[in-house]
């Protein structure tokens, strides 16, 4: 391990890193523009310059690998001096607008002019002006800013995985230059973090706030499985913003731009307050009070098998479990949480679960997809098979429609008999997974929901047993057995047994029972993907936050609160518990949804038996103890589970048919609505040309 | 001797008299007072009255909603909200200020990047109710107007000296 001395401070560093890194770990900053932790070097900037012994001109120190017995100084006279420079450079053409730049109060070369600035300027001929390039909905360039630090370009390179942008031109003629369309890119809303200046800055919030006045909420996001961890920004009342925080196992610090942009559904279609069908069915306004009366007066006398209960796609687990306590204490065992149908839970938690983790796909030699577009479902854990693709290229098999994920696939079939036959040991592909030491095979939610879902199952263990993926034969440590889930509940729902009681009815049961009237009243928490039409003649309560599919369907409407106006619990795709919390309040009279839950409870006379949040998260870890470790993944027991059958014929189809509009939130949102018309709407009209 | 002194002044009036004279001195002097409203006084070119929001030559409002101003009021008596124009500009929606918590300080000028936002110099802009010292983006574009003459003139008067 070379050893260097920075600024008289002896400090040992693994091999291989650069001397800016080295400075880093001995607690040095070293101000950098086109560096990036997460893409490679460029060293373009030359704002991180060093001195370094025995060399005669500053170096650049993110561009040199650490040496043995080097001597850098980082805060010398001559540092200064070459930093200032640049510095001076670099602002020679930067225009003088931070007053109207989105990115003033939070931008690299604002802070950095602070420290290495002069306080006015000695050029005196004509700035250069560059024409603004398009890049989409989602981001808005004033490219006059830009200081050529290249991070766009290789973010989208290498993470994007679309090569739509480039350096065009050579010195002062130098441009980032597009295909001349959107970024075809679902990570696209991370290259306004990635760019130091504000010239590529985020489109819908244009104009909107200064980082100054925004409050700052750590929370994590609802609208995939994956538990992105999110920083809320709101304004008063109004969230304004989504960003990306740190976590190496989850998202890294990227997020996809349905979890950053999707928030502006926050603000339209939203239900601020109860409403009940009246007799000339149409929904008109009411009171709390008589929503509940009118809940109650069903409710009474009801057999308790002719109640149902289906919670939705952004449910936190705590109202999941309000709403099973308030579904058991009417006697109804006839609760689903799956909402599309999936054959999966009850039984080992491992069938449910992405047991290999998401940071676990680094580690995978040899990658199986099923039924599944992770690009569309779980656009992280896309982002991470594509740097395991970067870092290795494992064979990556894909059996389901023939999809771009932005990394090469061999496509194996489309249907579930390849899955059986591969599980049967037949296939080229067997053979290379049976030969990696660490096979990873991801089952998509999409597999799974279908009649011979449980036998998908079975086939995907029995194929994950096959090649020492998971069970016995894999190594210490290594669960190669994945279901990718979709939706932020499922999980949790799962964990808490938000399942058909004993002779309760599932999904299908509750629908058809509906349909034939067996089924007289059904709740719906927040649960839109289902075909409404199926729900007859029931009496329909819908709880949740907008004036969606289930809204329009229901009888009485219950406001409740959505994911950034609650604190809740989640777990993600890989059983990693999290929390969200509270970044603004609820509109108008709409309400946390457990309390909604307890109050009626108390109304109807079977008082669920918490006052708290606390008291509410304690009676969630009587049931599962899960819930009690936050943020940490429990690796599942491999029990069995899966009931195998015979399979279909038909082709896996795709649960996601447009990534940008999944759920009520990103279907009220106007930024995702101008996404889908740029790329998902618009590619068959370019095809077309 | 000096008892008869005393006494002698006692008698004959002595501080009466020199207080009447020194009366009588001020009454051939020039005014301080003024007979407001008819008449003012001078104010400095630097002088923080009533607030106004101020346009370029052309028409064109200056302010840009930058935020600044409402970053620094230590009375948080400014609120502003901004969105892109039309044209793609960045400008205000709301630019209000509350009056009767402004403590003009100066500090909004101060900060404002391109003069938009400045202290006039009317004074007199009294009112009946509170509510009229709610001031609203209309209302401060219109004192801009009104006194932009003379706010050009105080800032190019103060201008050496910044």
């Amino acid at each position: 391990m070379p050893t260097l001395t920075i600024n008289g401070k002896e400090i040992e560093v693994p091999h291989g890193i650069t001397v800016l890194q080295a400075c880093e770990l001995a607690g040095f900053e070293i101000p950098r523009f086109c560096y990036h932790e997460r893409l490679s070097v460029a060293g373009n900037c030359r704002m991180c310059l060093v001195e370094m012994e025995r060399a005669p001109k500053p170096i650049a120190s993110c561009a040199m690998p650490v040496g043995d017995g080097m001597v850098i100084r980082t805060d010398s006279d001559k540092v200064r001096k070459a930093r200032k420079g640049v510095m001076e450079f670099l602002l020679i053409n930067h225009p003088l607008d931070c007053p109207i730049c989105d990115q003033g109060g939070e931008c690299d070369l604002q802070d950095q002019a602070m420290a290495y600035g002069y306080d006015s300027s000695r050029y005196e001929e004509n700035k250069r002006a560059v024409s603004e390039k398009y890049m989409g909905p989602l981001i808005k360039t004033i490219m006059t800013r830009c200081i050529h630090c290249t991070r766009c370009v290789r973010f989208a390179t290498e993470i994007g995985g679309v090569e739509e942008i480039g350096l065009i031109g050579r010195g002062e003629h130098a441009e980032i230059s597009t295909l001349e369309k959107a970024i075809n890119s679902e990570l696209s809303g991370n290259l306004v973090d990635v760019c130091p200046v504000g010239a590529l800055t985020n489109a819908p919030y244009a104009f909107s706030a200064r980082p100054w006045e925004l409050r700052k909420t750590l929370s994590v996001d609802v609208l995939d499985a994956v538990g992105s961890n999110i920083r809320v920004d709101a304004r008063g009342r109004e969230v304004m913003r989504v960003l990306p925080r740190l976590h190496e196992d989850v998202n890294e610090e990227w997020i996809s731009d349905k979890t950053r942009q999707a928030v502006d559904g926050l603000h339209y279609r939203r239900l601020d307050r109860p409403y009940v069908r009246g007799a000339d069915g149409k929904l008109k306004p009411a009171s709390w009070n008589q929503a509940f009366e009118a809940i109650a007066t069903k409710l009474k006398g009801l057999d308790g098998k002719k109640i149902a209960a289906i919670a939705g796609d952004l449910c936190d687990t705590e109202s999941m479990l309000a709403l099973k306590d308030f579904m058991q204490s009417l006697g109804s065992p006839n609760l689903d949480c799956r909402q599309d149908g999936a054959k999966l839970g009850g039984g080992a938690r491992a069938e449910y679960l992405f047991n290999t983790g998401i940071a676990g796909i680094e580690q995978a030699d040899a990658i199986l997809l099923v039924g599944t577009n992770p690009r569309w479902e779980a656009a992280m854990a896309n982002a991470r098979i594509r740097k395991r693709f970067l870092q290795a290229a494992p064979p990556i098999g894909l059996i389901g429609q023939p999809v771009d994920l932005t990394y090469p696939t061999q496509h194996l079939g489309d249907g579930p008999q390849v899955l059986a036959e591969l599980a049967e040991g037949k296939g080229a592909f067997f053979e290379v997974l049976k030969r990696a030491e660490r096979p990873m095979i991801v089952l998509g939610s999409g597999a799974v929901a279908r009649p011979d879902g449980a036998a998908v199952v079975a086939a995907a263990r029995k194929l994950a047993e096959a090649v020492g993926a998971a069970g016995p034969q894999a190594p210490e440590g290594w669960n190669g057995y994945n279901l990718l889930q979709r939706a932020a509940s499922r999980v949790g729902g799962l964990d808490l047994g938000f399942l058909p009681g004993e002779g309760g009815r599932d999904l299908e049961g509750i629908l058809a029972g509906a349909e034939s009237g067996e089924v007289e009243a059904v709740w719906l928490l927040g649960a839109d993907e289902l075909d409404m039409v199926r729900l007859g003649e029931a009496f329909v309560v819908y709880q949740g936050h907008h004036g969606d599919r289930g809204a329009h369907r229901a009888d009485v409407i219950l406001p409740g609160a959505a994911y950034t106006e609650k604190n809740g619990t989640y777990v993600n795709t890989e059983g990693r518990v999290q929390l969200g919390r509270l970044a603004a309040f609820p509109p108008g009279e709409a309400r946390e949804d457990w309390t909604i839950l307890r109050a009626l409870s108390e109304r109807v006379g079977e008082t669920l038996p918490y006052d708290s949040l606390g008291e509410l998260r304690a009676r969630l870890v009587q049931l599962n103890p899960v819930f009690a470790a936050l943020d940490t993944r429990e690796p599942a027991a491999w029990e069995p589970f899966g009931t195998s059958g015979p399979l279909e014929a038909a082709p896996f189809d795709l649960p996601v048919e447009n990534f940008y509009m999944t759920c009520p939130i990103s279907r009220a949102s106007k930024t995702m609505a101008a996404c889908t018309e740029a790329f998902v709407a618009a590619p068959a009209s370019v095809a077309a040309e | 001797m000096a008892m008869l002194d005393r006494t002698a002044r006692s008698v004959l009036l002595g501080e009466l008299l020199s207080g009447m004279a020194l009366t009588l001195r001020y009454m051939f002097r020039p005014k301080v007072t003024l007979n407001y409203p008819y008449e003012k006084g001078a104010l400095s070119p630097r002088f923080r009255g009533e607030h106004a929001l101020r346009r370029y030559p052309n028409g064109e409002e200056r302010c840009i909603a930058c935020k600044l101003c409402e970053a620094i009021c230590p009375a948080l008596a400014i609120t502003i909200e901004a969105e892109p124009r039309a044209d793609g500009s960045r400008r205000t929606t709301r630019y209000d200020i509350d009056m009767t918590k402004c403590i003009y300080c100066g500090y909004c000028q101060e900060a404002c990047p391109v003069d938009a936002i400045v202290e006039g110099p009317n004074f007199e802009f009294a009112a009946e109710t509170r509510e009229e010292l709610f001031y609203n983006k209309d209302k401060l574009m219109a004192n801009g107007d009104r006194w932009e003459q003379e706010i050009a003139q105080n800032i190019a008067l103060d201008a050496p000296y910044r």
